[in-house]
């Protein structure tokens, strides 16, 4: 069941000398997406995401974390139940590692020893050995080091919720790349809802479930990556997209994505006459043969059956058909249809079911 | 210098360059010490008593008022530009003009020095803690800390060391101005400086403003000691 855990109701952010930051935006975070907030900076994405935890207070409108109005919480308990992690880190510089870690849970009253073991856990979450991190000083620590320490604080109390603020933006190229994919890791096993800030496309693309593109305090398109690639809202989100979408396109899409679900089959254990009668029902000269589950067995053409009255599909079948996954890359699945010289290929999924077919054409209108 | 110049002088004799003279003015000053051993260190220990009650009295005020204005940052320039104008009153004319309100003794003489000491404690206090990255005070607020305990987990522990630098500098100062106090009949070294001068007694003098710098000179180095212990690891670099 889709839950819906954080709700925008026409939330507007007038600041004293009259800026509107936030101009009436209106949306829905399900449990345990992760929505990317990207835009140029002044364009009122960060203010979005602290109207959440209260850093700021919204001028109009009500927002929801649980079906519960954030106003009408205690703003404490509010953003201990949030995580909050931001560019520059902020690390608490007269406390180790582990004290930084450790302070949300000490401060809502964990025992030494629960606290302790938490954050051993984290910093091998994070990818730092506790052995050697656990006692260093924040001002002992590079600058990836010290947001990994920024994530795993955020992470402490195990908040449901995770806010983050350009989180790598303050890093170089490579080290952001890294972290980027270790984040990636890291969200598929802890199954948080993150709202994650970010003035880089590339990286909102490559993080998100969801886009939600910002302008002038509004939120022009709020759709997932492939969408905000392929049918940008305008030409705003375009250029913020940049050239090269059919490259990114690639890089993020999956099989299943392209492929044309609900091919025409047949049982294995079909008789000839039936099979000739399919594909003349069909008109189709060939047909993929599935088992009794659906597993995909292989290929009957409609020539490998001329002359044939007697036996079933089976026995005339062509076997050594190369299939790929659902979830299998783009870039490897063309690769292999380029050398093998063919024009389609099956899609299966983990259990060797067949969930339709990739072809050359497909891929041709999907990237233009 | 003839020596007829100098002949009861024992600063004057230290200074003249011969080792006899230098003797007689050296024995002569020591010979205080040795005769009125229980009045030095009886004015020794009053004069420490001031000014670590002045100093811890004034480290409560300051402290809190520094904090206070961090919160009320409007109130900032105001209070610092007060305490600064405090400081610039001389410190015969703070006593004087506190005679007629609380008489002479000890009282006058606390408050002067709590006074004195605000500008050290307030502008270091508020220093120190408006100086702590925006970054740690939004990483703080975010998540989830109470005003009262950002301060006390966050501001007061990093501020510390500004904190005591402005302690040290106030206990210094009050060490000195204490001296004047035994003017208004605070006791005291410097009861002994002014006795000293008012019947011409270069020794009296000297009982009363050795001791005085060696306090100043030794207090100083023991807020460098103790800095330097209640500095928090992380911020030693």
């Amino acid at each position: 069941m889709i839950n819906i855990i954080i709700k925008f109701d026409k939330v507007s952010k007038i600041f004293p000398d009259g800026t509107k930051a936030v101009d009436d935006v209106s949306f829905e975070i399900q449990e345990g997406e992760c929505v990317t907030f990207v835009g140029p900076s002044g364009c009122g994405k960060t203010t979005t995401v602290k109207l959440l935890n209260r850093l700021v207070e919204p001028t109009h409108g009500a927002i929801y974390l649980n079906r519960e109005n954030t106003a009408k919480v205690d703003v404490i308990a509010l953003r201990r139940g949030i995580g909050y992690v931001i560019q520059d880190v902020g690390l608490f510089p007269h406390m180790t590692v582990a004290q930084n870690i450790s302070l949300v849970p000490r401060l809502i009253g964990w025992s030494t020893v629960d606290r302790e073991k938490r954050t051993d856990e984290l910093l091998n979450l994070v990818g730092l050995e506790p052995l050697a991190f656990r006692s260093r000083y924040p001002h002992q620590l590079s600058g990836g080091q010290r947001q990994r320490v920024g994530v795993a604080r955020g992470l402490a109390a195990d908040p449901p919720v995770i806010l983050m603020d350009e989180p790598f933006g303050a890093l170089d190229p490579i080290t952001r790349a890294q972290l980027q994919d270790e984040f990636l890791r890291l969200r598929a096993r802890l199954k948080k809802t993150i709202l994650f800030v970010t003035h880089d496309m590339d990286e909102a693309i490559k993080v998100g479930d969801r886009i939600a593109v910002m302008r002038s305090g509004r939120i022009v398109q709020f759709d997932p990556p492939i969408k905000i690639l392929r049918e940008p809202a305008d030409r705003f989100v375009k250029d913020l997209v940049g050239k090269e979408s059919g490259l990114k396109l690639m890089k993020l899409a999956k099989v299943s994505d392209i492929m044309v679900p609900g091919v025409d089959q047949i049982l294995e254990g079909s008789s000839v006459l039936e099979t000739k009668r399919l594909m003349a029902e069909k008109r189709s000269d060939i047909l993929l043969v599935v088992g009794d589950q659906g597993t995909f067995r292989g290929v009957i053409r409609f020539e490998q059956l001329n002359h044939k009255e007697e036996g079933t599909v089976e026995d005339l079948m062509d076997r050594d058909i190369p299939t790929v996954r659902d979830n299998g890359e783009i870039r490897p699945t063309l690769e292999m249809m380029l050398k093998g010289k063919r024009l389609w290929l099956p899609v299966v999924d983990e259990e060797k079911c067949l969930k339709g077919i990739v072809t050359m054409t497909q891929f041709a209108s999907f990237f233009v | 210098m003839s020596e007829r110049d100098c002949d009861h002088d024992p600063v004057c004799l230290l200074f003249c360059l011969r080792p006899k003279d230098f003797e007689r003015g050296f024995l002569s000053i020591l010979n205080y010490f040795i005769n009125n051993p229980n009045l030095i260190l009886k004015l020794t220990l009053e004069h420490i008593k001031i000014t670590v009650i002045a100093v811890s009295i004034s480290t409560l005020i300051g402290v809190a008022i520094g904090i206070l204005i961090t919160r009320y940052k409007r109130a900032a320039t105001p209070v610092i530009g007060i305490a600064g104008i405090i400081y610039t009153i001389p410190s015969l004319a703070l006593f004087g003009m506190l005679i007629p309100f609380i008489g002479i003794g000890i009282k006058p003489a606390l408050i002067a020095l709590i006074l004195y000491s605000q500008l050290a404690m307030i502008r270091n206090t508020f220093i120190g803690i408006v100086h702590i990255d925006a970054a740690i005070r939004e990483a703080g607020k975010g998540m989830g800390m109470s005003n009262w305990q950002f301060l006390r987990v966050v501001e007061l522990p990093v501020a510390l060391p500004v904190i005591m630098a402005g302690i040290r500098t106030a206990a210094v100062m009050n060490i000195g101005t204490a001296t004047i106090a035994a003017y208004i009949g605070a006791g005291g070294l410097g009861w002994l400086i002014f006795r000293g001068i008012a019947s011409v007694n270069t020794e009296q003098i000297i009982a009363g403003a050795l001791p005085v710098t060696l306090l100043a000179i030794g207090v100083d180095y023991l807020f460098v000691l103790m800095e330097r212990v209640l500095t928090p690891a992380g911020l030693r670099h």
